[in-house]
């Protein structure tokens, strides 16, 4: 029986544990500062918006934990010291380990903006930051947000549900336009309008200015403008925390470094989740994947791995899911903002604006490569088996109707969509 | 927008507030007349006027007051009957001493002498309760039983009033007493109560058109109402002190009763009860808050349907279709209604009147019974018990309109599962038992069944089951327990439903791949406690006896992980595993 210790209590190192636990009797102890429980970092936005109490984000009861004897300590670990195989906590002495799991997720990036320190900036990660959100936004008017990413629209909803208007800095040309194709990033930034955000594209922030108090007053932007605001939200993206690694010995760049089985240079040591920085190539894929699913992938993988059979992380086909407001968006394979050169596309767009398809596919071998929909629920699984059988482009749409997820009753758009498909396809011979 | 839903709000609590001063807005004054048109048999009417002499004519300010001096009468009227009829210790001597061993029925003619209607009532009786003794050996204290069965049970129901008749008597005396505006202008204060009440209520409601469609949850965990607050506890207070009243005392509702009658004239001709004024007001409560429904969860058109089912059927078929069939003499029947919900279905008042109403009513008994064993199995296999509990029936349709608000607040811990279980499996049980032997009472004309009287039984289970659970704590519980306490400890249909459910259909709720981010709405939102996401978060199918398919899972998940859905049952279940990832095998 080994002793697994697991850093980080978050989707990564919990998965990692659960499996352990289906499949082993290793004993398990899992250290995290951030919270005494496991809870869905996801749903921090829904207990600020009073859609639900803190509580309802934990996906298991208080006392599955004893039951399946993982044991939890609630500490953070400040060294890690791989050649005594031993942890330093911060209040309750060392932890020794023979198999180390560090899944210790991310941190909000902060660049060196001018008063990027004063009373009211912060980002949105972990549990204090939404409790410092509900400290920083009492009484507040007016917010601006900086960067354009998933949280960052995610606070404007949290902020408007506060009855506190929003200013919206984003660097591109339209909302997560890095990520999204123009015609999706042009329809949600429609939508985000449309909920009144003051939403201003190519514009950067260049200094934050506060009052007598440290507080924040106003922000300066790029082109001079000064905005008055008592609330400044920084989503400009996050990066492993993995500080408290430094002299340990093991490798890290951006992130901790692993390998394909999820091994770290240091034996018996793993790395997984938002933490970790692969050194290997999947194709189509960045080196660190800083969502829900991959760290809940490599757990599972992990888990195998650690209990004895050795598995490769390789993620099936590319998925994910947002909503924005009251648009909701899933993908599946790889979509991404410019079309490469061999693919070719095709957009559907409902005269609704608020639904959208948009389907990649290979010019030459006409093989599907993937497809975004807004406003339209669509199933997993087939698309995943598509994917996998690399189907073509004409079989997709033709089979799509089989694709939806949508509720009973809700209107359907598979008829209008192969038409326009068809219509294009002629056009384009 | 603001304005608009403060205007509404204010006038409803004025509605509300006028509604509740009303309950006390009466004076009551009882005369002959009133007593002689209330009481059939002259012999008690006159009773009881000559008993109640000390309140007649007078009035009362309070209907406490009235109510206590009624029941007064009743109880001297029942008095001085057992002194008139009652066996006197001096003719049990009389009985003891000419059955010196053994006991004779024979004797008792001998005892009670004369022909006036004293002795004749008491050689009867003598001979009903006391037969078993004959052959006996004599014993005074068995006679003196005897003597006190027929004080307690012949002469209270054949010459005074026993508690069945002065329950429904003093309802009915009370609230032909009243003396009060609304009784003059019922009209009027229906609309300045009941009326402002709505108007009000649409008025706050409408306004919410203008936020664009989509989940409306904002802020429900920081309202006094939605979240066991003051409010919600002040409101959850006020439901349950109703549901007391209309079920336990009636007769201190009177006057909001007379709000109603023109109505109830209007649709069957008759006056209103009791039942006809809840029956009204629930309709309008799933009627106004069904609209509110809708405009919420306008986005969704599985919501918008289901909401208008619901208010269609409590509509028609509760609440208009039985009223016009007494218009057209034909008995009150709620075709919708399904047994064992419907626990009185077999009761024998209720078959006597399907039974004596020929075609029609045998109609209604084969349907009644068809539902049953044809249509529950039959519809549930296709579409799940949803097509009863979130479509049709009426306690569901109020769950779902008034009592959304509140769906919040059912309790997701597995201890509350096991509790769940086990409660309403036993109700389903108990409401079995209690129809076997109200069957069989019905049949054989022996109220006594192994070891139960069917009767009691049949009582018990009205008082407890019928109106303690389904209505005091049902719906008085909605803002503390959530909507559907009653769906998930209570009903015995939804056991039944539930079980053919779990077994035996094409419904589940599927769980889109590995799309689930754990962020707990669905399982916060779900009205029957069930932890949506535990099987959501492995890519399990969800299939459970107590869900009712209401749809709200699948519209508050932000990631469209959910699906309620009918297709072949093999694979109905699903393994837990999560796809999008290689080489992983299931270990259970
Ligand atoms: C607001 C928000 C919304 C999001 N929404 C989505 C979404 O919709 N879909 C999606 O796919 N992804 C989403 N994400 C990203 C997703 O939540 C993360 O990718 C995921 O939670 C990462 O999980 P993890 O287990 O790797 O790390 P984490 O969840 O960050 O867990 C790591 C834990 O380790 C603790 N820890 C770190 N260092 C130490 C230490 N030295 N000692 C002790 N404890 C330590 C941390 O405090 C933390 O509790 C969202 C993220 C945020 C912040
Ligand atoms: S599981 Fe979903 S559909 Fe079923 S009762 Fe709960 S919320 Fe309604
Ligand atoms: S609401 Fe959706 S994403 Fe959230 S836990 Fe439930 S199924 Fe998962």
């Amino acid at each position: 029986m080994k002793h697994i210790v697991i850093i980080g209590n978050g989707i990564s190192g919990i998965t990692a544990a659960r499996h352990i636990r289906k499949r082993s009797n290793h004993k398990i102890t899992i250290i995290s500062g951030e919270s005494e429980y496991f809870f869905s970092r996801t749903a921090l936005m829904y207990v600020y918006m009073g859609h639900l109490k803190f509580d309802h984000t934990k996906p298991y009861e208080n006392n599955f934990w004893k039951k399946n004897k993982i044991e939890l300590v609630f500490d953070w670990v400040d060294k890690v010291e791989s050649t005594t195989k031993s942890l330093t906590l911060r209040m309750k002495g060392t932890i020794q380990y023979d198999t180390l799991i560090i899944a210790s997720g991310a941190k909000p990036n902060r660049f060196g903006w001018p008063g990027k320190d004063l009373k009211g900036v912060q980002g949105l990660y972990h549990k204090q930051d939404l409790e410092l959100m509900e400290q920083n936004t009492k009484g507040v008017q007016h917010a601006v947000l900086v960067g354009g990413g998933l949280i960052g629209v995610e606070m404007a909803e949290m902020l408007l549900s506060r009855n506190i208007s929003v200013t919206f800095l984003v660097r591109e040309n339209a909302f997560w336009s890095n990520v999204l194709p123009l015609q999706e990033a042009n329809l949600i930034s429609r939508h985000i309008r449309s909920h009144h955000v003051d939403l201003r594209f190519e514009n950067e922030l260049k200094e934050i200015k506060g009052d007598s108090n440290g507080r924040v007053q106003s922000i300066v932007t790029k082109s001079g403008e000064e905005i008055a605001c008592q609330f400044v939200g920084v989503t400009v993206g996050v990066s492993p925390n993995i500080s408290f690694l430094k002299d340990s010995g093991i490798a890290t760049a951006r992130g901790v470094l692993v390998n394909e089985f999820l091994e770290t240079n240091v034996p018996d040591v793993y790395a997984l989740g938002d933490c970790a920085e692969r050194t290997y190539e999947l194709p189509g894929r960045r080196s660190i994947e800083q969502v829900w699913y991959t760290g809940r992938m490599m757990g599972e993988i992990v888990a195998q791995t650690i209990c004895g059979t050795k598995t490769k992380y390789e993620p099936g086909p590319w998925f994910n899911s947002a909503k924005f407001f009251d648009i909701e968006y899933q993908t599946y394979g790889q979509v991404g903002n410019e079309l490469k050169a061999h693919e070719s596309e095709f957009y559907w767009e409902h005269s609704s604006g608020t639904k959208c398809v948009h389907v990649i596919w290979n010019t030459m071998t006409r093989e599907f490569i993937g497809i975004n929909t807004f406003g339209i629920r669509m199933r997993h699984e087939k698309f995943d088996t598509w994917l996998r059988a690399k189907k073509s482009v004409d079989f997709v749409i033709e089979h799509l109707a089989e694709a939806n997820f949508d509720p009973e009753f809700f209107t359907r758009y598979e008829k209008e969509i192969m038409l326009q498909f068809n219509e294009k396809a002629v056009l384009a011979h | 927008m603001k304005l608009l839903k403060s205007f509404g709000l204010a006038l409803f609590i004025i509605g509300f507030g006028l509604f509740n001063f009303s309950f006390f807005w009466a004076s009551y004054q009882i005369t002959p007349d009133v007593i002689h048109t209330q009481i059939s048999d002259k012999k008690k009417s006159e009773l009881l006027i000559h008993e109640s002499s000390s309140m007649l004519n007078q009035q009362f300010n309070s209907n406490f007051k009235f109510v206590d001096e009624l029941h007064s009468a009743f109880d001297r009227v029942n008095q001085s009957q057992v002194n008139a009829f009652g066996i006197s210790a001096q003719e049990l001597d009389q009985l003891v001493a000419s059955n010196s061993e053994k006991f004779s029925i024979a004797s008792v003619d001998s005892v009670f002498k004369g022909s006036d209607e004293t002795a004749a009532f008491k050689q009867k009786a003598f001979r009903d309760y006391g037969s078993w003794l004959d052959g006996q050996p004599t014993q005074r204290a068995q006679l003196q039983q005897v003597a006190d069965n027929i004080r307690q049970y012949g002469i209270v129901s054949q010459f005074g009033f026993d508690r069945y008749s002065i329950k429904d008597l003093t309802y009915s005396l009370t609230k032909a007493s009243a003396i009060s505006p609304v009784k003059n202008n019922p009209l009027l204060y229906l609309l300045l109560t009941i009326g402002l009440c709505v108007v009000g209520a649409l008025i706050y409601i409408f306004p919410k058109l203008q936020l664009a469609p989509g989940i409306k949850n904002n802020g429900i965990f920081f309202n006094a109402m939605k979240n066991v607050k003051w409010l919600g506890i002040l409101t959850g207070s006020w439901l349950i002190a109703f549901y007391v009243v209309l079920y336990f005392y009636p007769e201190y509702m009177t006057n909001w009763v007379l709000l109603v009658d023109p109505v109830s004239k209007m649709l069957s001709g008759n006056e209103a009860g009791r039942f006809f004024l809840y029956g009204f007001i629930y309709t309008l409560c799933i009627l106004v808050m069904g609209v509110r429904m809708i405009i919420n969860y306008r986005h969704s058109k599985y919501q918008i349907l289901r909401t208008c089912s619901v208010m269609f059927f409590q509509t028609a078929f509760a609440f208009l279709i039985p009223e016009i069939m007494i218009r057209l003499n034909q008995p009150y029947f709620d075709f919708k209604n399904i047994w064992p919900l419907d626990y009185s279905f077999f009761f024998n008042n209720r078959l006597d009147t399907l039974l004596a109403n020929g075609g029609l009513g045998i109609f209604m008994l084969v349907w009644g019974i068809a539902l049953i064993i044809i249509g529950v199995p039959v519809f549930v296999y296709f579409f799940g018990k949803r097509w009863y509990c979130s479509w049709v029936c009426g306690c569901g349709g109020l769950a779902e309109t008034l009592g959304d608000p509140y769906r919040q607040l059912s309790d997701k811990s597995v201890k509350a599962w096991k509790a769940e279980r086990w409660i309403i499996h036993s109700v389903l049980v108990f409401a079995v038992v209690m129809t076997v032997g109200v069957l069989y009472t019905y049949f054989t004309n022996n109220s006594w069944v192994l070891f139960f009287d069917s009767y009691k039984l049949r009582e018990i289970y009205g008082a407890f089951i019928g109106a303690g659970f389904a209505g005091v704590v049902g719906t008085g519980f909605y803002p503390l327990m959530g909507n559907r306490t009653w769906c998930r400890f209570g009903c015995p249909l939804a056991a039944y439903l539930g079980i053919i459910q779990r077994f035996k259909s094409r419904f589940r709720i599927t769980t889109n791949g590995g799309q689930c981010i754990s962020c707990g709405n669905c399982s916060t939102y779900c009205e029957m406690g069930i932890d949506v996401r535990w099987y959501a978060q492995r890519g399990q199918n969800i299939v459970r006896s107590s869900c009712v398919g209401c749809g709200v899972c699948s519209s508050v998940c932000p990631r469209g992980v959910l699906n309620l859905e009918v297709k072949e049952e093999d694979g109905r279940f699903g393994k837990p595993i999560l796809i999008g990832n290689n080489h992983i095998e299931l270990v259970e």
